[in-house]
Formats: C-alpha cells, sequence, structure tokens
C-alpha cells in the first residue's frame, strides 16, 4: 500500500470510528431516555449516587472557588487602580464568580473528579464482564448504572456550583477585607450593583448541563470500554477530555443563548 | 429441542468467527463446546444468553428465537438462564450473599423476606457457607467460580451456561467444580452448556461433547462417539497432538 492509500485508509478509519462514537453515545442516551421508567433498577440508587457525586465534590468545589474568589478581588483592585471606584470589586467578583468561574471551574474540576470516576468504575464493569453479569440476572445496565448517574448529575451539580459561586464571593469579601483597604458594606454594595437574581438562574442552568454532559459522558465511555486495564485508562482520559471541551462549548453556547 | 443454533454467522470486523455454526442441545443433558483459544466458544455461549447477535441464523431457546426478542422479552427469558463467568464476574463491591441474591431481587414472585435463605442454601450447594458476608477480593479464584455457579443457580433456572469453569484451576478444584456441574445436572435437573478446552473434564462430566473448529461444529456426539473419531483434527485435539491438526482432509 502507497503512503498516500494508508493515509486515506487512516483518515478513512479515524472518521469512522470518529462517527460510531457518536452514534453509540446517542443510541446510549435514547436508551437511558427509554429506561427512566424503570424506577425500581434506578431509584434505589439515586441518594447514594448524589452523595457521590454532589456531596463527596463539595470539598473540591469549595476549595477551587474561595481561591478564585481572593484571586478575582484582588486582581479586581490592581485593575481598578485610581480609575474605578474600589467597591465595583464587589460588583467584579460577583457577578464573574457567579456567570463565569463558579459554573465552568467547578464543572472543569468535576468532569476529573466525577467524570474519570465514573468512567473508571463501569469501564472495570465492563472489562470484568460485571456489566455482562447484569444482563444475564435480567438488570438492564442502562437502567441500573447509567440512569441514576445521570440524574444525580443534574440534580447536584447545580447545587454544588451555586454553593461554590457564594464560597467564592464570601472568599473575594474576605480577600477585600483583610488585604484590600475595602469594608463589608462598600464590597456587598458593590455586588448588589449589578446583581440580577437571574444570574443565578443562569448559573445553574448551566451546571445542570455540565452535570448531565460530565456524567453522560463518563458513563458513554465506561460502558463501551474495550481492552482490559489499558482499555479503562483510555476511557477514563477520554471521558475527562471530551467533557471538559463539551463544558467549554456549552457555556459559550448558554451566554449566547441567555444573555443577549 | 431446548436450546438450538442454527446457521450462526458472526463476525468482529474481518474476523469472522462463526462460520454457519449448528448445534442443537437436548434437555436435561449437559453438552461440553471444546476447542482452541480463540475459537469462538465464548462467542458462542454469549449468543444463546443474547449478549451478543448473529450477524446471519438464529438462536432458539424455549422456542423463542433470541435474536428477534425485544430487550424485555429478552430480560424475561433470560430469568430462565443462569451463566457462569469465567472469571466469575462478581460485584466486587458487594458482598458474596449481595451477589448471590441479585437475581431474586429481580423476581417479583420471589418474596424479599426468603432472599437469605435461598442465598445460604446456594452457598451451601456449592460449599461455601459461612462467606456471606466476605468480599469477592477475599476468595480464591476456585471459591470465587463456585460463588459464580451460587449465584447462577440461586433463581433456580432450567439452563446454566458454564463459561471454561475450570480454566486456572488446580487439578483437585477441577475435579470439585466439575462434580458441582454434575450434581447441578443430577440434583436440579438442569441443561448445562458448558464451555471449555480441558478434554479430562469434558468427558468426565458431559452427557455430549461437541468441537468447535474453524466457526462451524467439527464433531458433535457422546464422549465414546467423540474419544473414537477418526477426524485427525478431532484426534488431535484430544490428544495433544498438534501435527494431526496441521493436515486437513
Amino acid at each position: 500500500m502507497s503512503a498516500a492509500a494508508a493515509y486515506v485508509t487512516a483518515v478513512g478509519r479515524t472518521a469512522i470510528g470518529a462517527i460510531s462514537s457518536v452514534g453509540r453515545a446517542g443510541y446510549l442516551g435514547l436508551s437511558s431516555f427509554r429506561a427512566l421508567k424503570k424506577v425500581r433498577l434506578w431509584g434505589p440508587h439515586l441518594l447514594e449516587q448524589m452523595g457521590r457525586i454532589g456531596v463527596e465534590s463539595v470539598p473540591i468545589a469549595l476549595f477551587i472557588s474561595t481561591f478564585t474568589g481572593i484571586v478575582l478581588a484582588l486582581q479586581a483592585s490592581y485593575t481598578f487602580t485610581g480609575a474605578v471606584p474600589l467597591y465595583f470589586v464587589g460588583a467584579l467578583v460577583g457577578k464573574t464568580m457567579i456567570l463565569e468561574l463558579g459554573p465552568v471551574l467547578t464543572g472543569l474540576a468535576l468532569s476529573g473528579r466525577v467524570g474519570a470516576n465514573i468512567a473508571a468504575e463501569i469501564g472495570t464493569m465492563r472489562v470484568t464482564e460485571q456489566i455482562d453479569a447484569l444482563e444475564t440476572l435480567a438488570y438492564d445496565p442502562v437502567a441500573y448504572l447509567i440512569v441514576p448517574r445521570v440524574l444525580a448529575g443534574a440534580l447536584m451539580f447545580p447545587m454544588v456550583v451555586v454553593l461554590a459561586d457564594a464560597i467564592g464571593v464570601l472568599a473575594g469579601l474576605g480577600a477585600s477585607m483583610a488585604l484590600l483597604d475595602l469594608s463589608a458594606p462598600q464590597f456587598i454594595r458593590g455586588v448588589r450593583l449589578f446583581f440580577d437574581p437571574f444570574d443565578v438562574r443562569f448559573s445553574a442552568i448551566k451546571a445542570i448541563t455540565f452535570g448531565i454532559t460530565v456524567t453522560s459522558v463518563g458513563c458513554s465511555f465506561g460502558f463501551h470500554t474495550r481492552g482490559g486495564a489499558e482499555g479503562v485508562g483510555r476511557s477514563t482520559t477520554r471521558a475527562v477530555v471530551v467533557s471538559s471541551m463539551i463544558i467549554l462549548v456549552l457555556d459559550a453556547f448558554w451566554a449566547a443563548v441567555l444573555l443577549r | 429441542m431446548s436450546i438450538e443454533l442454527v446457521n450462526v454467522h458472526k463476525a468482529f470486523g474481518d474476523n469472522q468467527v462463526l462460520k454457519s455454526f449448528t448445534l442443537s442441545i437436548q434437555d436435561g443433558s449437559t453438552t461440553t463446546i471444546v476447542g482452541g483459544s480463540g475459537s469462538g466458544k465464548s462467542v458462542m455461549l454469549k449468543h444463546i444468553v443474547g449478549l451478543l447477535r448473529p450477524d446471519e441464523g438464529d438462536v432458539w431457546v424455549d422456542e423463542h428465537n433470541i435474536s428477534r426478542l425485544d430487550q424485555e422479552s429478552l430480560f424475561r427469558l433470560r430469568r430462565n438462564v443462569g451463566y457462569v463467568f469465567q472469571f466469575a464476574a462478581l460485584f466486587d463491591s458487594m458482598t458474596i450473599a449481595e451477589n448471590v441474591g441479585m437475581g431474586l431481587r429481580r423476581m417479583e414472585d420471589f418474596p424479599g423476606e426468603e432472599i437469605p435463605d435461598r442465598v445460604s442454601e446456594c452457598l451451601r450447594l456449592v460449599d461455601l457457607d459461612g462467606y456471606e458476608g466476605h468480599l469477592p477480593s477475599e476468595l480464591s479464584g476456585g471459591q470465587r467460580k463456585r460463588a459464580g455457579l451460587a449465584r447462577a443457580i440461586a433463581t433456580r433456572p432450567k439452563y446454566i451456561l458454564y463459561d471454561e469453569p475450570t480454566t486456572g484451576l488446580d487439578p483437585v478444584t477441577t475435579a470439585v467444580i466439575d462434580e458441582m456441574i454434575v450434581r447441578m445436572s443430577e440434583e436440579l435437573n438442569v441443561t448445562g452448556v458448558v464451555i471449555s478446552h480441558d478434554m479430562t473434564s469434558a468427558f468426565r462430566i458431559s452427557d455430549r461433547v461437541a468441537m468447535l473448529y474453524d466457526g462451524s461444529v467439527r464433531v458433535d456426539g457422546t464422549p465414546d462417539e467423540v474419544r473414537a473419531s477418526d477426524d485427525p483434527i478431532v484426534k488431535g485435539f484430544i490428544e495433544g497432538r498438534p501435527e494431526l491438526m496441521a493436515v486437513r482432509p
């Protein structure tokens, strides 16, 4: 085979592989939607997954938002020096944290923690035939494994993100009081200046879609894992990379749709 | 006829694994399918329970064509089939009792309060009583296989499919597992389909032996008939003489 033919073959194989992946993910999404009616299978696991996906993610989300809030306050103060009243630090911290950094940074961090965890767990179940075992025991693996995780992601991501938003703003307040010449009433005045309750809804809407993305991408890559431990590693990495990319695309999408 | 595979073809990419594979398995019998590694034995077994669907041909179980069943009907049919996986495939986050009880919890007509008793009974049958609270990682390979067997028989299935039940086990544990397969057939009257490349085990436990070679059935008969076969491929495999198998008549 000539070099050109080999190149065309490789490109063709990659394209077919990519289209197949999208097709498989789409079919899995459709199966998950259909499996929603099997409440007896996913219901008992929903609370457990909400704990694992949501509650256990709170520490990392708070850690990120705390330092993001501090840095935002200091950078705003550095940028505004002399030109803009200092209480605008509160406005910038509040707006940026709630509209953008709270949801996106939390989403990206959780794509690593939650998405990787799901892909590795389900991928290991696939390569050790545990998913086949579920099927032979008359369990629908989509209803049993995927639905509770995706629902838990959709329910818990917004809660974690809104909490992260609040902690980020509070961290900005703390940094302003401790490190800048700004009192709490001044900071709060800045926050309230441009605050719109819609901002929190916007943050939560983004977080719901991020939660669905991270969990469903993790489930999809895990579910279609092949090739032993190496395959599990590959699925895990791809789940994090793909869900991070989709989060950034969704971020732009929601800004274009809801902020214009 | 309880299980019948008719003219089944299955390929994975360019690799044609099953070619016109046809086999009938009688009710109440234990049939062992032998063949070399990678010959498609496990692929064939997965067709019987609908984990794989044929590219062509039909798989009949209890007069249901598996390849044409919708998902719900397939799940209902699987309640009559127990599957013992090669590496047990126990759920590693669950205890042995939870593993064995998994199938029972899916049976709407089985009272929940009777599950612990049934689990204990199944674990006793495979000599694992007292291991209810253990995790799979705390068991040896042979014990895990027996726990997999207990899980497969818990729902009192009509059929049990064994995927290489003795591979990787020492001769004593192999004999124990073989004895259990015979006991399942005699005491519980289940139809067994065993995948193996261990000829000693195959002749010990089977009513019929079939050999899978090059994607289809090379020989199918009683252990004595297979032992007496003149086919060099069959003879070479049974006697472990590759020089015979190199000649294709």
